[in-house]
């Protein structure tokens, strides 16, 4: 077991170093950086201005040093021009010598957000924790409607309540974010149809969430999850339903009450442990589609925000919280199936 | 004139779609009267939930075929007073009515949904064709050989994986990265694996015939080299290979990169799916019969270990049209790729998004239409994986 964390550790830290070089190499390329200098010094500077300032500002050099410097394992550059130090690790008037030589991600330091003009860290910071907000109530939502749905479906394969519950979850599976997110504005918020239930933004939701301006997000991102687990449930009961064991204790005399809540339930919940938790990465697409559709800025909005305004260290550190979500969730998933199903043994 | 009623609006509707009613009852009749002939597409014909999705696709298809007669109004044409009418509005001049409404800048909403399914119809299957064939080129060796060339092709596919895919298309279709020619690096690479593709399916079953592989070979090479070379390049990009003349295939640039993006996120899912499969098919007997007699790797994979994959291959290419389809509104509702003028069901949901309080059915329209089509699909899927499984 410790042997196979381990390989998995490794094989995880390899997969983050690989993919935020990816991402570095995309934001960091030339016209990326030629957008970046024009927006910090004016729009209309020459070509030859463009680079003096890339030059000036460290960006002119190799890539794998830059992300080095960037992760923090490469000390951060330094310059010295007229008597005067400046450096990627020198803020603004700070004594130069006082300055540490390593600031990365590595050290905590993730750069300074163009667009936002904040620390990337503290940005980041607070949009996750209106993302996790988000997703709590979804996961409250999500999980034990999708495997109650799951569970009577699957619970007796072929009768009326399996096909209708079935149909339903193939259409919440069929039925994208930006669709069922604009569909329930349009039934629950506009004045055309008049029922303004709920409200269409979720922006009051940041300060203070209530039930009706955070109810449409929180479905929204729920219902495309639903589907798909209860179907995973579903396939996973109905073949509990057919095992030995739940006939011998049918004809034991045990009423389907009993089976379905003793004896099946246990057993049929392995298989969606796994899916739950390699939805997060879809819902992390979903989070995106909804924040951007209700402008509630979370974690999503501000991906969308650093990549429409060229913000290269803002998008980087959303790349690698992203890419960290996926990783974790994968190995949990990993770990919590061999914990649930002793029958499976990893060697 | 008046404004339409509802009803009057719903017959008028259904009136439009004359041509796809038309072609749907003959589809249907035909195979009907054929089925017991027609193996699994006849087999279909068995489950209500499988024709069910039959139609809803079939029914988006005509649609894209026909779309030039059915649509009212130009796709672009503007009438300033028109701008967010209601649907079953007449028209100022009185010569016809926004059967559907009209959009923020006055456009027929109705059409622009027509309209907008030959983009969906065309792109979504053919980008769904074209991972399977990367995925199957890759996926069948790494599952069949194992060892250290399925440990690296493995790691790259979990790494495309691990990217949260707003965040690539956010990396790959911005108008930066398409001027450093990186999509149509991309092209270049994943537009070769059919040709490949082809060129070992063929080379491996008539190896013992070689006049015969020969022309074969040849032929596939030559017409798809050239449709290769003129997909790729495009004059006065970075990859221009081809000169104009010889240049039959120009796809615009942008469809080109979106093509490319939607290719390579579900090349990686495919590939898993094709080595999990491959893994567990290797270990049956007429492999081992197929190894004994002494045929070689490709010949039993391609054509002994592929055509017993087709069942679960053949439901996931129906879902994975789907899932192309939402990922290709996705990239429509950020706007990015497609010009926003492009009257495909993703853009035209990100624009009528910023009004959907005050008037809904611009975005509701395409929203409805592209949650059918891949409702259709999955329903489609499901039928044959259920039709599938009672051999």
């Amino acid at each position: 077991m410790l042997a196979f964390l381990l390989r998995r550790l490794v094989a995880m830290v390899l997969t983050a170093l690989c993919l935020s070089l990816v991402v570095f190499y995309l934001t960091n390329l030339p016209p990326n950086l030629e957008k970046l200098a024009k927006s910090e010094a004016g729009s209309r500077i020459t070509d030859a201005e463009v680079e003096s300032w890339l030059e000036k500002n460290g960006h002119a050099r190799p890539l794998v040093v830059r992300y080095g410097e960037w992760l923090g394992a490469v000390p951060g550059w330094t310059r010295e021009e007229g008597g005067v130090t400046t450096g990627r690790c020198i803020r603004r008037g700070q004594d130069p010598a006082a300055a540490p030589r390593f600031c990365g991600v590595l050290q905590g330091d993730w750069g300074y957000s163009s667009f936002f003009k904040a620390p990337v860290a503290e940005k980041l910071g607070y949009h996750l924790g209106l993302t996790g907000i988000l997703m709590f109530w979804v996961m409250l939502l999500m999980v034990p409607l999708s495997l109650l749905i799951g569970i009577l479906a699957g619970m007796r394969e072929g009768s009326k309540l399996d096909r209708t519950l079935s149909t339903f979850s193939i259409a919440t599976t069929a039925t994208p974010e930006y669709v069922s997110g604009v569909i329930l504005i349009a039934v629950f918020a506009s004045s055309m149809v008049g029922l303004k239930w709920f409200k269409g933004t979720a922006t009051g939701a940041m300060e203070h969430a209530t039930f009706d301006n955070f109810f449409l997000p929180v479905l929204t991102v729920a219902l495309y999850g639903i589907g798909y687990i209860a179907r995973m449930t579903r396939a996973s009961m109905t073949e509990v339903m057919t095992a030995q064991y739940i006939r011998t204790a049918r004809l034991k005399g045990v009423s389907f009450r009993n089976v379905v809540l003793r004896h099946a339930l246990r057993n049929a919940l392995i298989a969606p442990f796994t899916v739950i938790m390699l939805q997060f990465p879809w819902l992390l697409n979903g989070v995106v589609i909804t924040e951007t559709l209700f402008s509630y800025k979370g974690f999503g909005w501000t991906l969308v925000q650093a990549a429409g305004n060229n913000d290269i260290p803002l998008l980087l550190g959303c790349s690698v919280v992203a890419v960290f979500v996926v990783l974790v969730t994968q190995l949990i998933s990993d770990v919590g199936y061999v914990f649930l199903n002793p029958r499976i043994r990893i060697s | 004139m008046d404004a339409l009623g509802w009803g009057a609006i719903l017959l008028a509707v259904l009136g439009r779609f004359w041509p796809v009613w038309i072609a749907l009852a003959v589809t249907f009749a035909v195979s009907a009267r054929f089925r017991r002939r027609l193996g699994l597409y006849g087999r279909l014909y068995d489950s209500t939930i499988g024709m069910a999705g039959f139609a809803l696709v079939m029914f988006w298809v005509y649609t894209a075929v026909f779309a030039g007669g059915i649509a009212t109004h130009d796709v672009l044409g503007q009438i300033s007073q028109m701008k967010n009418e209601m649907p079953g509005t007449a028209l100022p001049d009185g010569s016809g009515w926004y059967l559907l409404g009209g959009d923020h800048l006055g456009r027929d909403v109705f059409s622009r949904v027509v309209a907008g399914s030959r983009i969906v119809i065309a792109i979504a299957p053919l980008a769904t064709l074209f991972a399977f064939m990367v995925g199957i080129t890759l996926g069948l060796p790494a599952g069949y050989y194992g060892g250290r060339l399925d440990t690296v092709l493995s790691f790259l596919a979990n790494l495309i994986l691990a990217f949260p895919v707003i965040l690539l298309f956010y990396l790959l279709v911005t108008p930066e990265i398409v001027r450093t020619g990186l999509p149509q690096y991309l092209a270049i690479v994943l537009f070769l694996f059919p040709l490949v593709f082809l060129v070992v399916l063929l080379n491996a079953r008539y190896h013992v015939q070689p006049t015969r592989r020969n022309v074969m070979v040849a032929a596939v090479v030559l017409l798809g080299g050239w449709a290769y070379l003129s997909l790729v390049s495009a004059p006065g990009t970075r990859v221009a290979i081809l000169p104009q003349p010889v240049d039959l295939i120009d796809v615009p640039p942008n469809i080109l990169i979106v093509f490319v993006s939607v290719v390579f996120v579900n090349a990686p899912t495919v590939f898993r799916i094709v080595r999990g499969l491959t893994l567990d098919i290797k270990t049956r007997d007429y492999v081992a019969a197929a190894q004994t007699r002494g045929e070689r790797p490709w010949y039993i994979m391609l054509w002994e270990i592929l055509p017993n994959a087709r069942g679960p291959l053949i439901v996931d290419f129906c879902l994975r049209i789907g899932y192309t389809t939402i990922l290709l509104g996705t990239l429509g509702f950020f706007g990015l790729g497609l010009s926003p003028e492009s009257p495909d069901w993703g853009s035209t949901i990100n624009a009528g998004r910023r009004l959907l309080t005050i008037a809904p059915h611009p975005a509701i329209v395409p929203a409805l239409a592209l949650m059918s089509l891949v409702l259709g699909l999955n329903l489609l899927a499901d039928g044959l994986r259920e039709e599938s499984l009672r051999d």
